[in-house]
């Protein structure tokens, strides 16, 4: 029997066609639809910018660059300068950078080079996985129940007031919080090494602790800087864990144990309280400079990490 | 001159062998901030969880007892909401990122989910005010459930447009061949082929999003009572751990370590649950 | 002679700058099964991609020419039509791996929303798993998904599931190249039987294939359709020094 086109778009007299009317979308509006939930991305980053300028434009008004630079944090008299939030957020993310690359560059080598596979792999991997799943405010309350205590007896003992919270405090918390981003881009570059040069250096009689060091390691350093980059972005955004354990001080902090505040720390402890335009505005302010630096932070880290797949 | 190459290659080998044990010491001192943390959740929090503990409101300061049933709930309901904001919205954006691979908006696109990943938590907590709280004139779930949304988009965008770029072109052209159309060969072929891995983003995403406690300050700005309004402040678990850890009351204390052992709980069943779908649901090809 | 199943005429296609198919003139009868051979990259699995609309699926894709199913021209048709009316098997099997064999058969039809009832789709699936000689194999495990199936039963579900569609015209696009011998005769036997119940193009570029099977043979080189005609003829008697160089080996 000749079948035509008739036939199967139009019923026989024994078949039903119900289109169902769900799908029944043309393929023009489908795709406008697509388009609109992609395009709706890049307005909400656009939105977000837009909302927090508007938003600080009292502050930026009044204070304009001073703003950066003023020393003073005071709503009562409505001074509103950041210095000591910069200089806290500065000194607590670097210190805890550079903490936590300790363990993290091991742990990278660890896991890319050593141990890739098999069973200290999995265990070393799954606690990593675990560290980064951690709600921030759970670190905190460690922090101030655990760490606090230790600071304090350090403190005593080396001479330094016995607060036990302070910027060196929330270092050691953001440490452990940024280890598993700093060394998991690390992991994959070292991993990522290309076998044939390793075996070139080994064939020429290095030990493996020499070929780490003159073949596997600089050819993974632009990754590696990319993680710390990455982590870094991490480090200077965190809010809860460091919030708890920094002692809130809006003072020009003196030492690593002094107390302070972190841009993000501020905005946690004084928003819900803060009366008036102007201080809701340099608030804002402080979480507009968060946005533009984390953003170009984590925008140069990716560049990085794009730039090497590409050279690969 | 022999010795002295012999020397040399002793320390080198020793050197080796150093390098080695120290990169193993010090990559297993990391394993200890987490066991400590778990512990000391498990140590003091597990004496806290009873019937009552769960299922209770809190009581006013002074009184014992009491429990965080309006924390969970709230905990529940935000994820409720910040799901409803971010699934549709990102699986949709997915689809477009994979299926429309190389168009200049999908390389904005791109950009702007990476921007998004990247913007703290607290500055998101503002948007929500400014865009929410603000308008409304109180505090509420649902600006709580927008922002928690906001944090939620990229995961669901990443876990869709990764997912549906390992399904083979085959499975697309096998769909259009027997003519069937476009949208019908995403939503009802490729879509459900590539649930496991969409799910599990999904899921993890919702993990991350249980423990927020920054954008909810002034948002949910949380509540001592049961709310089921989402017009209304609610209470979440991380918020009650921040507020009773940095109380001034032992008891208070305790309840936190109570709570923060039921977050902990909630998120890592959460990973493991997310781990056993992908493998029980994976399609293979 | 019985009217042309389907006509290519003056049809040339592209991808971009690059011409893929020059000036393509082909009439094929109904119930026929016609080979196309050729060297890899002489346009062969472009052609029967054109004649499915699959072909401007591709970005840059430009085709110029006509082709007519049954006299209708199918670049004036809606593609949805024209690819319900026409089969296509690829060279690596495809089920759909969320589906179960029973529902990759009537796929084409659920799918697209035309429902059948319970009767009518019992019937359809077991007709065309019988035409794909698969049924005896998958009858007792018919709502298991498919993916327990070898290479070669995968490949015979396909075909059943395009065979489903009743199509005017089937298209194989190298369909036993991923299969081992035992599935590739199996496959042969079975696409020789349908023959006498749908129009095949079989796309291959195995020639001993070619010349078992086929009731005409088209030989493409280089987009250019060189060579036309009864496969007993072309194999014994070739026109074109061009084929007869292809056919003894001496190139592709």
């Amino acid at each position: 029997m000749n079948h035509t086109i008739a036939d199967v778009a139009v019923p026989t007299a024994r078949s039903k066609i119900t289109l169902r009317n769900k799908w029944s979308v043309s393929e023009a509006s489908f795709r406008r639809i697509l388009y609109l939930a992609g395009l709706s991305l890049l307005i909400l980053i656009v939105a977000i910018f837009f909302s927090l300028v508007v938003a600080s434009l009292p502050a930026l008004r009044q204070f304009g660059f001073g703003f950066l630079t003023g020393k003073t944090w005071d709503p009562v008299r409505g001074e509103f300068g950041a210095l000591a939030f910069l200089v806290g957020t500065l000194m607590s993310s670097f210190m805890a950078l550079l903490i936590s690359m300790v363990f993290s560059l091991p742990v990278s080598i660890f896991l890319g080079e050593y141990f890739r596979h098999g069973n200290a792999s999995t265990f070393l991997k799954s606690v990593i996985e675990l560290l980064a799943g951690i709600p921030s405010v759970i670190y905190g309350f460690w922090g101030l129940f655990f760490l606090v205590p230790l600071v304090r007896a350090l403190e005593v003992k080396i001479g330094v007031a016995p607060l036990g919270v302070g910027i060196f405090t929330s270092s050691l918390v953001l440490a452990v919080m940024i280890l598993p981003y700093a060394s998991s881009i690390g992991t994959e570059v070292i991993s990522l090494v290309p076998s044939d040069l390793k075996e070139a250096a080994f064939s020429l009689g290095a030990t493996r602790f020499e070929v780490i060091r003159k073949v596997i390691l600089p050819y993974a350093s632009s990754g590696i800087f990319a993680g710390i980059l990455l982590a870094l972005g991490r480090a200077l955004g965190e809010t809860m864990a460091v919030t708890m354990v920094i002692g809130n001080s809006n003072f020009l902090p003196k030492s690593i144990f002094s107390p302070g505040n972190t841009m993000a720390s501020v905005i946690a402890n004084e928003f819900t309280e803060a009366t008036g335009n102007l201080y809701l505005a340099s608030l804002i302010e402080l979480a507009l400079v968060l946005f533009i630096v984390t953003m170009i932070i984590n925008i140069l880290g990716k560049l990085i990490i794009h730039k090497m797949s590409a050279r690969k | 001159m022999q010795g002295m190459a012999e020397i040399s290659i002793h320390r080198r080998i020793w050197a080796d062998r150093l390098f080695k044990g120290l990169i193993i010491l010090l990559s297993l001192c990391s394993i200890v901030p987490m066991f400590l943390i778990l512990f000391l959740i498990v140590k003091n929090g597990i004496s806290v969880i009873d019937w009552e503990f769960l299922t209770h409101l809190p009581k006013p300061i002074g009184e014992t007892g009491g429990g965080i049933a309006n924390a969970i709930l709230g905990t529940l309901w935000l994820i409720v909401l910040s799901f409803v904001f971010s699934v549709p919205l990102g699986v949709f954006a997915g689809i477009y990122l994979s299926e429309y691979r190389g168009d200049k908006l999908a390389y904005l696109t791109r950009l702007a989910i990476e921007i998004l990943q990247g913007i703290p938590s607290i500055v998101i907590g503002i948007i929500a005010y400014v865009w929410v709280v603000m308008p409304m004139g109180s505090f509420s779930a649902l600006s709580g459930g927008v922002a928690l949304g906001i944090m939620m988009l990229p995961v669901v965008v990443m876990a869709t447009e990764e997912t549906l770029k390992l399904i083979p072109d085959s499975l697309r052209e096998a769909s259009l061949a027997l003519g069937v159309s476009f949208p019908r060969t995403i939503m009802k072929v490729i879509l459900p082929a590539g649930l496991s891995g969409i799910l599990s983003g999904i899921l993890l995403g919702v993990a991350r999003v249980a423990g927020e406690t920054a954008p909810l300050l002034f948002t949910a700005f949380g509540s001592p009572f049961m709310n089921y309004n989402i017009l209304k402040p609610i209470n979440s678990l991380p918020l009650t751990i921040f507020n009773y850890a940095t109380s001034p009351y032992p008891d208070w204390h305790t309840l936190a370590w109570g709570a923060s052992f039921v977050l902990i709980a909630f998120v890592l069943g959460l990973n493991l649950i997310t781990k056993s779908v992908t493998k029980k649901w994976k399609v293979q090809f | 002679m019985e009217s042309a199943v389907l006509r290519i005429e003056n049809f040339s296609a592209s991808f971009g700058e690059l011409t893929v198919l020059k000036d393509i003139n082909l009439s094929l009868s109904r119930n026929t099964l016609t080979a196309i051979m050729g060297p890899s990259g002489c346009g062969k699995t472009t052609l029967i991609r054109c004649v499915n609309r699959m072909h401007e699926l591709t970005p840059n894709a430009k085709v110029s020419g006509k082709i007519l199913l049954d006299n209708q021209d199918i670049y004036n048709t809606d593609p949805i039509i024209v690819r319900r009316q026409i089969g296509m098997v690829f060279q690596r099997p495809n089920p759909f791996p969320t589906m179960s064999i029973y529902d990759n058969v009537i796929a084409g039809y659920n799918l697209n929303g035309i429902k059948l009832n319970k009767e009518e789709m019992d019937r359809t699936v077991e007709e065309s798993l019988r035409k794909a000689a698969l049924w005896d194999e998958v009858k007792d495990a018919l709502h298991r998904k498919g993916n327990f199936l070898s290479g070669g039963q995968q490949q015979r579900l396909c075909i059943a599931r395009a065979l489903a569609m009743h199509p005017e015209i089937l298209l194989l696009d190298e369909p036993t190249s991923a299969l081992d011998p035992k599935s590739t005769a199996h496959i042969e036997e079975l696409v020789s039987h349908l023959k006498t119940t749908v129009t095949i193009i079989q796309v291959t570029h195995n020639i001993a294939q070619a010349a078992r099977i086929s009731d005409f043979t088209a030989f493409l080189y280089l987009g250019e359709l060189v060579e036309f005609g009864s496969t007993e003829k072309m194999f014994t008697g070739p026109k074109d020094k061009r084929t007869e160089e292809y056919l003894t080996g001496k190139f592709g």
